[in-house]
């Protein structure tokens, strides 16, 4: 069997990050381990988001809700005393699943623009809403009391602890990417981004097939909120503001669209450039939006794409419906 | 006399001011090819549309095998035994031809919501899309991305699609559009050796195609049909021979 070069820039990253705790052991700097922790927690959101967007051309403009719900979550169940992962968690994913179902029922009855538009103004609501609940620190946010508590499986209050859960996860998410991408399923999902006409010509409703889609990355985002609540141990509206659900669209597209791996190696790249470049400048933006527009320009798959120029990444028209 | 597998009964629809269905009604026999001929613009398209689902006629009623389908959805319909192919073609690109058809066999082979097996390696869905694909004389393009196949060969992959699925009525829209003589007698060939087992809604232009397949023949002119028989009488409609055919000769 052919190994393919997505593969293997692949089983680097992962060979690297397992080896991140040492280094930051070894050099005294923590936080190399708290950089590469945010990194992977931002590649579940990116890779979830990568399912609707690269898979099945819905581009949400407002992924990082999901993000934030499922970051809340946890927070507003530790302000009330439940404190067990057994409990927040499986609540994280459901809860940010069923807004999925909602947005999702609304979102997707649009498309292209609209669809972009409509995602926006509901997660752009939501913020709203994160900043208006005094109760639960409005603007400033909420302080995380204590991690989650996954009593005789993991202590995360032990940060090295939570890296490794946040890595398995990833590896694990990536797993199921691979497997749903794959299916009837994603057959489907992929088929109605191609020729939606077509495929309700050939006997699919489409609707409910894209529907279950946005709901399973809704839900996968929800993780990386309850992760990232546990990184951060605080929550606040900021982690739903459309800036953060455009950071992760840019690491889809950085990293190449569709491709599996693709939006892992973007937020690598996302997370380090941003780290280099605010150390030289506090606009550090200026620097980044034109590297941003040249690996769109001449890398359409992205920085994945551009490695696998003889593959078949996302070298063919984009179709602009949503 | 022999019960109609389709029936369109006086159907209308307009865009805007334009009338492109003017109270049509128009029957398919079981087994035949029933071919649509008329000018451009004369709404022979925006019939095949209503009668595949993606248009809503303004009044009028269409049934199939008996049942009365006039508001059924697009997938509903193809899931009856109504299938169609496109006049531009209508595919989907990212795949090979071989995951084109196994899509459109997935189609009617249950749900979709299954999210483990991977599809590509299910014989339930490639068999069936291999036979569809030697059908139409594709089998050694299996693997083969849409987009590189040839004009022609998008189109035998159209009806590739279309059989599958095992469909009781095949609705093509010119299927020999914008094909070379070779390419249009092959396709010929291919649709004549489907004659008897399907039902076929042909629409095209290329009337020795039409006149070598047809059992039956439709002039449609302005959204109306002006003439309805068997092609000699069809050919000899001095109505018809004025609207159409006459400038040809």
């Amino acid at each position: 069997m052919k190994v393919s070069r997505e593969t293997i820039v692949c089983l680097l990253i992962f060979l690297l990050l397992a080896m991140v705790p040492a280094i930051a052991a070894l050099t005294d700097v923590p936080f190399y381990l708290d950089l590469a922790r945010r990194m992977m927690i931002l590649a579940i959101g990116a890779l979830s988001l990568n399912l609707i967007m690269g898979y099945g051309g819905m581009i949400s403009f407002g992924h990082a809700v999901f993000i934030g719900i499922g970051a809340y979550t946890v927070g507003i169940c530790a302000e009330h005393e439940i404190v067990s992962g057994y409990i927040q968690w499986p609540l994280a994913l459901i809860i940010s699943a069923m807004f999925a179902v909602v947005f999702g029922a609304i979102s997707l009855r649009t498309r292209g623009v609209y669809f972009i538009m409509i995602t926006l103004a509901l997660a752009q609501m939501m913020y709203f809403l994160g900043v208006s609940l005094d109760r639960y620190g409005g603007d400033d946010g909420l302080p995380l009391a204590e991690p989650s508590n996954f009593s005789g499986l993991i202590d995360l209050s032990e940060k090295t602890s939570l890296y490794y859960l946040v890595y398995g996860l990833l590896i694990f998410c990536l797993w199921i990417s691979q497997r749903i991408v794959n299916s009837r399923f994603g057959m489907v999902v992929k088929g109605a981004r191609s020729n939606e006409e077509r495929m309700q010509a050939i006997g699919f409703p489409t609707f409910r097939y894209k529907l279950t889609a946005f709901v399973i990355a809704g839900a996968m985002a929800g993780l990386a909120g309850a992760l990232l609540a546990n990184h951060t141990d605080f929550v606040n509206p900021d982690m739903m503001h459309w800036t953060r659900s455009g950071d992760l669209i840019i690491m889809v597209l950085l990293g190449g669209m569709g491709s599996l791996s693709g939006p892992i190696v973007g937020a690598l790249v996302f997370i380090l450039l941003e780290e280099a470049l605010s150390g030289i400048t506090e606009y550090w933006q200026l620097i980044f939006g034109p590297f941003l527009i040249l690996v769109v320009l001449f890398a359409r798959g992205g920085l994945l794409g551009f490695l696998e120029k003889e593959q078949e990444i996302n070298k063919f028209p984009e179709r602009d419906n949503g | 006399m022999v019960e109609s597998l389709l029936n369109i009964e006086n159907l209308r629809k307009s865009f805007g001011g334009v009338l492109a269905t003017d109270n049509l009604s128009l029957s398919v026999e079981p087994g035949k090819i029933h071919a649509v001929i008329g000018p451009n613009g004369a709404g022979k398209t925006t019939m095949i549309s209503q009668v595949s689902g993606a248009l809503r006629p303004d009044s009028g009623r269409i049934s199939f095998n008996g049942e009365d389908i006039t508001r059924s959805s697009p997938p509903n319909r193809s899931l009856r035994g109504i299938a169609r192919t496109f006049q531009i073609t209508s595919i989907f690109n990212e795949f090979t031809a071989l995951e084109n058809v196994a899509l459109a066999a997935q189609a009617h082979d249950g749900h979709s919501f299954r999210f483990w097996q991977p599809a590509k390696k299910e014989a339930r869905l490639t068999q069936p899309a291999k036979e569809a694909l030697e059908l139409v004389g594709l089998e050694n393009r299996a693997q083969v991305l849409a987009c590189n196949l040839s004009h022609g060969e998008n189109r035998q992959l159209e009806i590739a699609m279309a059989l599958v699925t095992q469909p009781k009525l095949l609705l093509l829209d010119e299927p020999m559009a914008g094909m070379g003589a070779d390419e249009s007698k092959k396709m010929v060939e291919i649709l004549n050796g489907l004659k008897g087992e399907h039902t076929i809604l042909l629409i095209e232009h290329d009337m020795d195609a039409v006149f070598a397949l047809a059992d039956q023949i439709t002039v449609l002119v302005y959204g109306s049909a002006i003439a309805s028989g068997l092609p000699e009488d069809i050919r000899l409609n001095p109505e018809v021979r004025a609207a159409y055919l006459g400038d040809e000769e």
